[in-house]
């Protein structure tokens, strides 16, 4: 999915480990650990390969499609890319689509969250059954008739209509995450700023936001990494140069420019890749290291 | 009104106003809803009943047809059915969705959860974090990297080579395997990362009280555990069919879904349909068949799984 996404943010498992069979380490449980080692390093070597071949052709100067050291290691892929048509402006543009997206988002499902947790309402079973299947749904095989409807609003190649749309899409799985981390603020706090007499809206500001922050920082890098990663949204959307964020630019390394320069191609990956690998590191420290979204996937 | 609010615990609370007070209440109360709902309606729903209106006409990108679209009725539909293109494309779809999803990443999934359990710490943090980098890669990048594994003289021929085998041009020979392994590839981690966590779960004594009365390891593995995560399975096949659905970007850049419509799952051709052949009305009506296939899904998942939504 480019959009279909993963619907959770689990973190990897990498906390301590059962230790049963350290504590009894007979013959036979080193071998099976021997024998787990090895299958292991296999898969994750078969795993490493591709990865492996970004990192490595980024560095080399007569870089190919298949992996290996360069003769000589060079950055000049990088300086060579380093300017606005190239690198800086695509970015730029990735980083305000996944911005504005993020930023709507969540200020959409903070405050559609805030009633769908505190209130007993009779639409809400049915408008979170609802959001539930939003979140199902192949939001790439809706690209045609999304098209057509922008066509439609006079919305083509317009950045505004594009995080527009990627908010909407973001959304069922926004809210559903919110509404979960929301539900595990206990309401008693909020009760007693009812009675000094704050509204509603006042106390979701200066009561439930604070306290649930973690899960609002998960939310939210949540739906920025879905935003920069989306390649299929922008590419239908918006056409124009000036408006292209990275995941489409780096087409042009591919097709656009006769032969393909890998090693442009493997830098600009790292580039474009480095934040959404930082910002999966920080979701790994807010939730602890555990299976971090378990609330979006509960039940 | 802020006294007014209820107790989520009790339900009851002091709001037990009269009718239209009530009434009154609860639109006052889902207000915040709107923005939300306003977004939803307009770039969720709005395409979704445009798709069903859309597969109806004969819109095109260019011509008169672009400009005044005709309603046509089900022509679309009879075209589709009629087409071979049409389910080719639908078996494509089902051999990457249960090749690549479950059978792919489900089997390595539940492998690597259990390989990780028995494995030490340096080789387990190692290798799911190779594994994770694949998956939290954007895809797009993911797809180049695996675009220069598969082509014809990327790494996998040259391994080959090494091994003494004759390597082939995968992507035009059998697109539709290297897509389905490529995202394999790219989406194991979430399955692992599932099947790790509900592992974790499952109480060592059970287990062990099990071998001590000596259950083999595979009696252990399909007796008592597989029975104990049973719900993270279901749950975790549901989504990994919706995401395997949906996939394009891959798929896009790996074969551009050719040679001709030979690696063209069902979004892939529905964008060739409408773009590259400026078939609107056809491409949607393809559109609306997928969303129904996956809203199908959907269905089945939420009646199934019943998730709690209270």
């Amino acid at each position: 999915m480019t959009t279909t996404v993963p619907i959770a943010v689990p973190a990897a498992p990498s906390g301590p480990g059962p230790v049963r069979t350290v504590a009894l380490a007979s013959p036979r449980a080193r071998n099976a650990k021997v024998a787990a080692n090895l299958a292991l390093a296999a898969i994750g070597l078969v795993f490493l390969v591709p990865l492996g071949w970004i990192l490595l052709a980024a560095f080399d100067p007569a870089a190919t499609v298949s992996i290996g050291t360069p003769d000589t290691f060079t950055l000049s892929n990088f300086t060579e890319i380093l300017n606005i048509d190239q690198t800086f402006r695509p970015l730029w543009n990735s980083a305000v689509l996944s911005m504005g997206t993020a930023v709507l988002t969540g200020v959409c499902s903070v405050l559609a969250a805030y009633p769908l947790s505190r209130y007993h309402q009779r639409f809400k079973k049915p408008f979170m059954y609802g959001i539930l299947f939003g979140t199902c749904l192949p939001i790439t095989a809706m690209m045609v008739p999304v098209y057509a409807l922008f066509v439609s609003l006079r919305m083509l190649d317009s950045l505004t209509g594009t995080v527009l749309f990627l908010s909407a899409t973001s959304l069922p799985m926004a809210i559903w995450m919110t509404k979960n981390f929301m539900d595990s603020i206990p309401i008693s706090l909020e009760e007693a700023a009812w009675i000094d007499g704050a509204s509603a809206m006042r106390a979701l500001w200066t009561i439930v936001l604070p306290l649930m922050r973690p899960g609002l920082g998960v939310v939210f890098i949540f739906v920025f990494t879905q935003a920069w990663g989306n390649f299929f949204v922008p590419f239908v959307l918006l056409f124009s140069p000036e408006n292209q964020p990275a995941a489409v630019a780096i087409y042009g390394f591919f097709g656009n420019y006769g032969t393909v320069a890998y090693g442009k191609l493997a830098a600009f990956s790292l580039l474009y890749s480095a934040p959404v690998l930082t910002l999966y590191l920080l979701v790994q420290r807010l939730t602890g290291n555990s299976f971090a979204m378990a609330g979006a996937v509960k039940g | 009104m802020a006294i007014l609010l209820d107790r989520r615990q009790h339900g009851r609370g002091p709001e037990r106003t009269s009718g239209p007070r009530r009434a009154v209440q609860s639109v006052l109360r889902s207000v915040p809803l709107l923005p939300a709902v306003a977004l939803l309606a307009v770039f969720l729903l709005g395409p979704i009943l445009y798709s069903l209106y859309g597969s109806l006409t004969d819109r095109s990108l260019t011509g008169p047809a672009a400009a005044n679209p005709q309603f046509v009725g089900l022509e679309n539909y009879t075209d589709l059915f009629s087409s071979p293109v049409f389910w080719s494309s639908l078996v494509l779809t089902l051999v990457f969705v249960v090749g690549s999803a479950l059978i792919g990443q489900n089997v390595l999934g539940m492998a690597l959860a259990l390989l990780l359990q028995a494995a030490s710490r340096p080789v387990r943090s190692v290798v799911s974090t190779i594994v994770v980098v694949a998956w939290v890669l954007p895809e797009i990048v993911a797809a180049f990297a695996l675009y220069a594994f598969f082509s014809g003289t990327g790494t996998l021929n040259i391994a080959l080579g090494w091994l003494g085998l004759e390597g082939t041009s995968w992507l035009i020979v059998l697109p539709i395997l290297a897509v389905t392994l490529a995202n394999v590839w790219r989406g194991t981690a979430f399955s692992m990362m599932v099947y790790s966590a509900a592992l974790a779960e499952v109480p060592p004594e059970i287990t062990e009280a099990a071998e001590i009365d000596g259950a083999s390891g595979p009696q252990r593995f399909f007796r008592i555990t597989l029975p104990m995560i049973r719900r993270a399975i279901s749950t975790n096949l549901m989504l990994i069919t919706l995401q395997t659905l949906g996939v394009f970007t891959l798929i896009w850049v790996m074969t551009g879904g050719g040679p001709g419509t030979s690696s063209a799952t069902l979004p892939v051709l529905a964008y060739q349909q409408a773009f590259k052949f400026a078939q609107v009305g056809y491409g949607t009506a393809i559109a609306t068949v997928t969303l129904v296939i996956g809203g199908l899904f959907a269905i089945i998942y939420i009646r199934v799984l019943k998730p709690e939504v209270d």
